[in-house]
């Protein structure tokens, strides 16, 4: 983690879409009238949805006015949650685990591959289409190593396939979210085995 | 009460207590940064851990509470041990991990000297660091003309951003980022626009919010404290002013719970620069040109006391400014009484109050420390935001720990707390008083009801009538109670009270201010004394001839003839009565500027010039003419009783009210005293202000944020 800063590229102006507003209704009514500054959180990154994955100035100043806050509480909400990108990030944003379990196996590759495909972390390809960054543990140790691609969680990576992954990904083919390895979830590598010594074909013990 | 063991000394504390408060009872300091008294709590620096008998780890004394111990399986006291090896390594452990970042630059640091770190690291503190890595760099922070920061010092106790969002209700201070790159900041490193910020540099226990101002100036240890009375606003806030040589160099509050609790304005703190600036240093005279030249004392004396006795003394009036000490004005009557001189006004803002109804007519009379029992307030045509911003964080402190009720009748400000808004002007006022409003029946059935009238209310020209409509409510919705007295004035000027008391009113038949403006306009009074009096359009006194004792060239001396330059609040030694009635005395901290002499000296040496000498040589034999006239003035710190009796006939007093809305008795809280008005720092925080409120304005009206 570093120092975390606004981006000096910011636009003029940021409303809410009218869809969101309608959301945002239907959220501020969990909460009493004079307690609208919980719902910051969902806000924001309902917002950061809308603005293609990052927040700008602008839209912090509308979430603070919205909500009936100061802007700095805001700011210090948006500064704390890594969650919340402050920077423009690519179309497919990157989140590459590279805490214990996913370094062990072989995360550090991923992030060459990332290097060499994408760029420095933080930096958006000038196509728009990617940009990375490395991230703390993001619970998924069983399919080390793995990433997570904007909503979707990419398991079981290699070289190759991470590679492949972001080829497709540039050529606009649909990727499948989940182990890319052929496992099912995080289900034994090779198929279930650990329960056939005593599950008979047929029925339960 | 739970009574617990503090150092194997049992003793009673009060339920609700934390343990470091208990601690302080049992007369055992703890090391702290985070934790003040004022401000929530946020248990965050870990410096004033103890140990608590059968807790396995060391506590955050600030943070527990006494009822939150229990007593032991055989019913021993909760015990605390604040002495024992565990806390000491505690203390020293945390301190060390706050010295990991913490640059070692005391040397040029202008906190050195009064610095906490400092102080609890030689106390606490261990002589070596075992960190051999970088330390933690962070950029310095605009946050406007007052406070300086060097953020690499910023120890993250919040207790900047609790004053900021609690006593002084201005959410603009807040900690972004998290961890070791959490920063204090404001948004957009936008000044902050709060009267009450520079409390925040006593709060900061490090070096890294300091005063701007006083960067680099002086060290603590070589100033020379004095401690003395704001007269930036009429609550008489204690302050001690730090001088070197002739030179006021700061102005620290004092802690006074009845009066401004710790804190002080940004004015009353910030406005030395402007005892620099634009003084007048020695007399001048205005020659045939129309131009100022310099003269003697001996012959401004001359020239002024022949002109007294060349005019006849209905053609001669006198003017008292707002920051004038009561010693001054009581010289300055006796010199008028004994020249027959009628046309005399403390009242230099035009306001209406007078001495008439008693002092209760004038006074804040539940005091400011009785609105902490009030639960209906209603201010009227006053902003006590920027009269009396002190007061103001009380009001909210009030608000927010109780259900106190507020209704505001005039110019909706922000006040930094909610309030009912009534209405503009008069015509509410009357509603409210015959109860045709639901505010009425709030203060009615309230058990300590205020209504707080401002000047902005009473320096109209139906002023009279407003005062005595202000009393009609009061005694008819039973503000006014045999235990209670819920009238209030608030006044902005720290002299008015005390000139009030002394009746420096016109005598009668004379004139008082607006009478005196209007005849010198058109020549009906030839010569105007002005004793530091500025706060009016001077443009009537272009005929006359007008003799301006004060501080600073500012509005008075503009069509002065003769000016005879007198000493600020900071170099006399003068009485001071607040807006509560309580007397206080001022002294002197530096000497005044070139020529200049203290104000009663000159009045003292003009009576000798005219032959007319006044009884007195001295300042001490001043006043002790003074207490022997009017004793009260001789109690110190003390608020003489007044009667209530008076405002049954207020009351009844009547007027015709105008229908115009009230409005602020200082829309510009910066610039309200000569004094104020020749300093750089105000001029620029009152740039800031208005800069603040366009952003605001333009955010309100829809630019595109809009949802």
């Amino acid at each position: 983690m570093s120092v975390r800063r606004l981006d000096k590229n910011q636009p003029e102006s940021f409303q809410f879409t009218p869809e969101t507003e309608a959301w945002t209704v239907e959220l501020l009514k969990k909460y009493p009238d004079d307690k609208k500054a919980s719902a910051v959180i969902p806000l924001l990154w309902r917002v950061q949805e809308d603005c293609g994955g990052w927040l700008p100035e602008p839209a912090l100043r509308a979430v603070a006015k919205r909500l009936e806050m100061a802007q700095i509480r805001v700011l210090e909400v948006a500064t704390f949650y890594t969650m919340f990108n402050l920077s423009p990030v690519g179309k497919y944003y990157v989140q590459l685990c590279g805490t214990t379990p996913c370094m062990l196996r072989g995360a550090e590759d991923l992030a060459a591959v990332c290097k060499e495909v994408i760029g420095p972390q933080n930096t958006v390809t000038e196509d728009g289409l990617f940009s990375w960054v490395e991230v703390e543990c993001l619970g998924a140790c069983a399919n080390a190593p793995m990433v997570q691609i904007n909503k979707y969680y990419y398991e079981d990576l290699t070289v190759e396939s991470f590679r492949k992954l972001l080829q497709d990904l540039k050529d606009g083919k649909e990727i499948t979210p989940g182990p890319q390895n052929g496992r099912q979830g995080s289900c034994p590598e090779g198929g279930p085995t650990t329960l056939h010594a005593y599950c008979k074909p047929g029925g339960a013990a | 009460m739970p009574e617990i063991i503090i150092d194997g000394k049992q003793i009673e504390v009060e339920d609700g207590l934390t343990l470091i408060q208990a601690c302080e009872e049992a007369g055992v300091e703890i090391p702290r940064f985070c934790y003040h008294e004022r401000l929530s709590i946020a248990g965050n620096c870990r410096m004033c851990l103890v140990e608590v008998v059968g807790m396995p780890k060391p506590m955050a004394s600030c943070a527990l509470g006494v009822n939150d111990l229990r007593r032991g399986p055989n019913g021993e006291l909760p015990e605390i041990r604040t002495n024992t090896p565990t806390v000491k390594k505690a203390r020293e452990g945390v301190m060390e991990f706050l010295l990991i970042n913490h640059p070692l630059d005391c040397p040029i640091c202008d906190q050195g000297g009064e610095c906490d770190l400092q102080d609890q690291a030689m106390a606490f503190g261990i002589d070596s660091n075992r960190y051999a890595e970088n330390k933690r760099a962070v950029e310095d922070k605009h946050i406007g003309p007052l406070i300086k920061t060097i953020m690499t010092r910023c120890i993250h106790c919040t207790r900047c951003v609790r004053f900021m969002t609690e006593i002084a209700g201005v959410e603009e201070l807040g900690l972004i980022g998290r961890g070791e790159n959490a920063e204090i900041t404001t948004y957009l490193e936008r000044g902050i626009t709060s009267e009450l910020s520079g409390n925040v540099i006593d709060l900061c226990p490090v070096g890294a919010l300091t005063s701007k101002p006083f960067a680099f100036t002086a060290r603590p240890w070589e100033l020379r404290k004095t401690e003395t009375i704001d007269v930036m606003d009429a609550l008489g806030s204690n302050i001690r002013v730090d001088a070197r040589g002739t030179e006021v160099m700061r102005i620290l509050p004092r802690n006074n719970d009845a009066i401004n609790e710790e804190w002080i304005s940004d004015k009353s703190r910030f406005i030395w620069d402007g005892l620099k600036t634009q003084r007048l240093d020695r007399p001048y005279l205005r020659d045939e040109n129309g131009k100022f030249r310099p003269a003697s004392w001996d012959e401004a004396l001359a020239v002024v006391a022949k002109r007294l006795r060349d005019t006849q003394a209905d053609k001669i009036a006198a003017i008292s400014g707002d920051l004038c000490a009561a010693e001054e004005v009581y010289a300055l009557k006796m010199l008028l009484d004994r020249l027959g001189i009628k046309n005399r006004d403390c009242r230099s803002d035009g306001t209406k109050l007078s001495d008439q109804y008693g002092r209760a007519g004038y006074l804040f009379n539940s005091t400011i420390e009785g609105i902490e029992q009030a639960d209906a307030l209603l201010l009227i045509g006053c902003n006590p935001r920027h009269e009396a911003a002190v007061m103001n964080a009380r009001i909210r402190q009030v608000w927010r720990h109780s259900d106190l009720q507020i209704g505001l009748i005039g110019e909706p400000v922000d006040l930094t707390y909610d309030y009912h808004y009534l209405g503009a002007g008069p015509e509410t006022l009357e509603e409210v008083a015959k109860g045709a409003n639901p505010f009425a029946d709030i203060l009615r059935r309230a058990s300590h009801p205020m209504v707080i009238v401002g000047q902005g209310a009473l320096t109209r020209a139906d002023g009279a009538a407003v005062w005595s409509a202000v009393a009609r409510l009061a005694a008819e919705l039973g503000i006014i109670r045999p235990d209670w007295n819920g009238f209030n004035v608030l006044h902005t000027a720290a002299g008015r009270v005390g000139a009030l008391d002394l009746g420096f009113l016109p005598v009668e038949g004379g004139l008082d201010r607006d009478g005196i403006l209007a005849a010198a306009e058109t020549g009906e009074v030839e010569v105007v004394y002005l004793l530091g009096a500025d706060e009016f359009d001077p443009a009537p006194l272009a005929k006359a001839f007008v003799i301006y004792q004060g501080t600073h060239g500012d509005v008075g001396a503009q069509h002065a003839d003769v000016i005879l330059p007198g000493a600020a609040y900071t170099e006399k030694n003068g009485t001071y009565v607040n807006t509560e009635g309580r007397v206080q005395f001022a002294n002197r901290a530096a000497f005044a500027p070139g020529q200049a002499r203290e104000d009663w000296a000159i009045i003292r040496a003009l009576s000798g010039v005219m032959e007319q000498p006044l009884p007195f040589d001295n300042e001490t034999a001043l006043r002790a003419a003074m207490i022997t006239a009017f004793p009260h003035l001789g109690q110190q710190d003390e608020i003489a009783p007044s009667e209530a009796t008076g405002l049954t006939a207020l009351a009844k007093a009547g007027g015709r009210l105008d229908k115009a809305p009230f409005k602020q008795a200082h829309p510009d809280f910066y610039l309200t005293n000569p004094i104020a008005r020749a300093s750089r720092v105000m001029a620029q925080m009152s740039a800031l202000k208005q800069e603040e409120l366009k952003r605001e304005n333009n955010d309100k009206e829809a630019t595109g944020t809009d949802g």
